[in-house]
């Protein structure tokens, strides 16, 4: 053997206009079609499976029959590359803003993007939050030279859409209800403990958090949230920082490099 | 090789986290609990938080479904590294993994897919145990697949090819027995044939689970290993004689489809010790 055959049994089981290979048979001379379908349904249907599991709220929006053939087309274009099937589906929301049958729906690639960040915070490092205490002890005068490490777990996700309305409607922690005031939404998911959290992120926040992950110091990460939008509110954010665990250390610059606050 | 498999020679069953609560609540009639090695590769969450309570208070069978051992290509070195992370941080009294593949070109099939028994197949599934082995630091045990189709370049029967591999490595086997009996019907044998030179000595874990019935094109019965039901009734029979004839071996229900309630998995968990425990008994006797 026998690469040979593994190779045309593996290109066999992804393209389904492939024959099937030689050297199959069955012990009753059956055309082994249906036992050889066997094995490409569990490939096929197993990975579909996995991407469902992932993406619950894609599939609630579309519909069962919709996702599976829709699922379908991207596992046969491009299955896993790794055993892990917790990743599989990074590029799902990539796809989907390609995928021609759901360009109607033009925030469900986001809704995908919000929902693979959610896995991959449930997956994340774990690390204790920062707490208060901590923050409160920070000098006045050094709080806008600090740098946040935020937690391993914590993810941004940007939208023209209301992603965290529609997924929190469709995933059942809200109401289903028409959405009246269309506007974008940014969220935050973080999984301080063993919760993963969807936050909505008030104005500027999303740019106030991408900035500190960047490693800019405070006072400058809210510089930069506020030119994002002028409405950003730095107590309230850092409120939010701090209440929604998604410190995971802080570290104070020296004093005489800071004279930003 | 450091460290022998040494599961207790209980029933065990497939860690699903639906149950988790269910089976924390309160000691559990289960001499241990396998989980799929795969499933535990993330850096932390709910997932290791789980798995380390359960290691606290039970035995634990590590299963690897993604090695793709029995490819020709060679192993994926980062995946062993990443089952010796998890080997070393759960200690589990037993690591098994698949006579199958799963991996080709990179591409991973989330299927256990067959290969031909040749001599060239079994030096190839051989050396790679051996690397598995080395990398680990322990036996690993090698399961029997589920099959749906002959291939004609086998040479060497399913059985031979098994033993041969064990001797020549020094792994232990996992004889999966709805497996035997869901490949030796969809090849038109006795189940109790497959068995008969099936060296019993090798075998440190079975599983069990169940199977879906389905016809090929000829009209021939196909099944299917799906996970999804109860044990049939004539699978827990071949158990049964498997058990009589080799005492006591480590049991383990697999149901990882259309999943149960955790009372209605921990049945077959009893009915798989009901059976342990006769056997026990004639070989004391």
């Amino acid at each position: 053997m026998s690469a040979p055959f593994e190779t045309s049994f593996a290109r066999a089981l992804l393209d389904t206009a492939q024959p099937i290979p030689s050297g199959i048979t069955a012990h009753n001379a059956a055309i082994p079609t249906g036992r050889f379908a066997v094995y490409r349904n569990n490939v096929a249907v197993s990975l579909v499976n996995a991407l469902k599991s992932r993406f619950p709220v894609v599939e609630k929006i579309v519909g069962e029959e919709f996702f599976a053939a829709m699922a379908r087309v991207f596992v046969l274009e491009r299955p896993p590359r790794t055993p892990l099937l917790a990743t599989y589906g990074d590029e799902f929301a990539a796809f989907i803003a390609t995928f021609d049958p759901a360009r109607e729906l033009a925030y469900l690639a986001d809704v995908a993007r919000l929902e693979a960040a959610r896995t991959r915070a449930y997956h994340a490092a774990d690390a204790t939050p920062f707490g208060v205490a901590e923050f409160a002890a920070v000098d006045a005068s050094a709080v806008g030279g600090i740098r946040i490490d935020l937690h391993p777990s914590a993810e941004i996700v940007r939208s023209p859409h209301p992603i965290v309305t529609i997924w929190a409607m469709n995933s059942g922690e809200r109401d289903l209800a028409p959405i009246e005031n269309w506007h974008g939404e940014d969220a935050l998911v973080v999984r301080p403990y063993l919760d993963v959290d969807v936050r909505l992120l008030p104005p500027g926040g999303a740019a106030f958090l991408l900035a500190l992950a960047g490693a800019r110091p405070l006072g400058e990460a809210a510089a930069a949230a506020l030119a994002d939008h002028p409405e950003f509110d730095l107590s309230r954010n850092l409120a939010g920082l701090i209440g929604s665990g998604l410190m995971r250390s802080i570290a104070v610059a020296e004093p005489e490099k800071n004279g930003l606050l | 090789m450091a460290i022998i498999a040494n599961l207790p020679a209980r029933p065990g069953v497939g860690f699903k986290p639906a149950h988790f609560r269910d089976i924390i609540a309160a000691a559990q009639p289960i001499g241990f609990f396998e989980v799929h090695a795969e499933n535990y590769m993330g850096a932390g969450g709910p997932p290791h938080a789980q798995l380390a309570a359960l290691r606290e208070r039970y035995a634990l069978s590590v299963h690897g479904v993604g090695l793709s051992i029995g490819s020709m290509q060679p192993l994926d070195r980062d995946h062993l590294a990443r089952l010796k992370v998890l080997c070393d941080r759960y200690e589990p009294e037993s690591f098994s993994e698949h006579l199958a593949w799963s991996s080709h070109d990179g591409v991973y099939f989330n299927d256990l897919l067959p290969l031909p028994y040749t001599r060239q197949t079994l030096a190839r599934v051989a050396e790679h145990i051996d690397e598995v082995q080395t990398a680990l630091g322990r036996e690993m045990l090698l399961e029997n697949p589920s099959t749906y189709v002959c291939l004609t370049e086998s040479a060497i029967p399913e059985v031979d090819f098994l033993a041969e591999v064990s001797e020549r490595t020094g792994c232990g086997l996992l004889l999966d027995v709805n497996n035997v009996f869901v490949s030796a019907k969809n090849h038109g044998i006795e189940p109790l044939s497959y068995l008969e030179s099936f060296p019993l000595d090798r075998v440190k874990e079975i599983h069990l689970g169940g199977h879906d019935e389905g016809v090929d094109d000829a009209g021939a019965p196909l099944l299917i290993d799906s996970h999804g039901s109860p044990v049939a009734k004539a699978v827990w029979a071949l158990y049964a004689q498997v058990v009589a004839r080799a005492g006591a071996i480590p049991t383990l229900i697999e149901w990882d489809n259309n999943v149960p309630d955790w009372r209605t998995l921990c049945g077959e968990a009893i009915a798989a010790h009901d059976i342990l425990a006769d056997a026990s008994r004639a070989s004391a006797a």
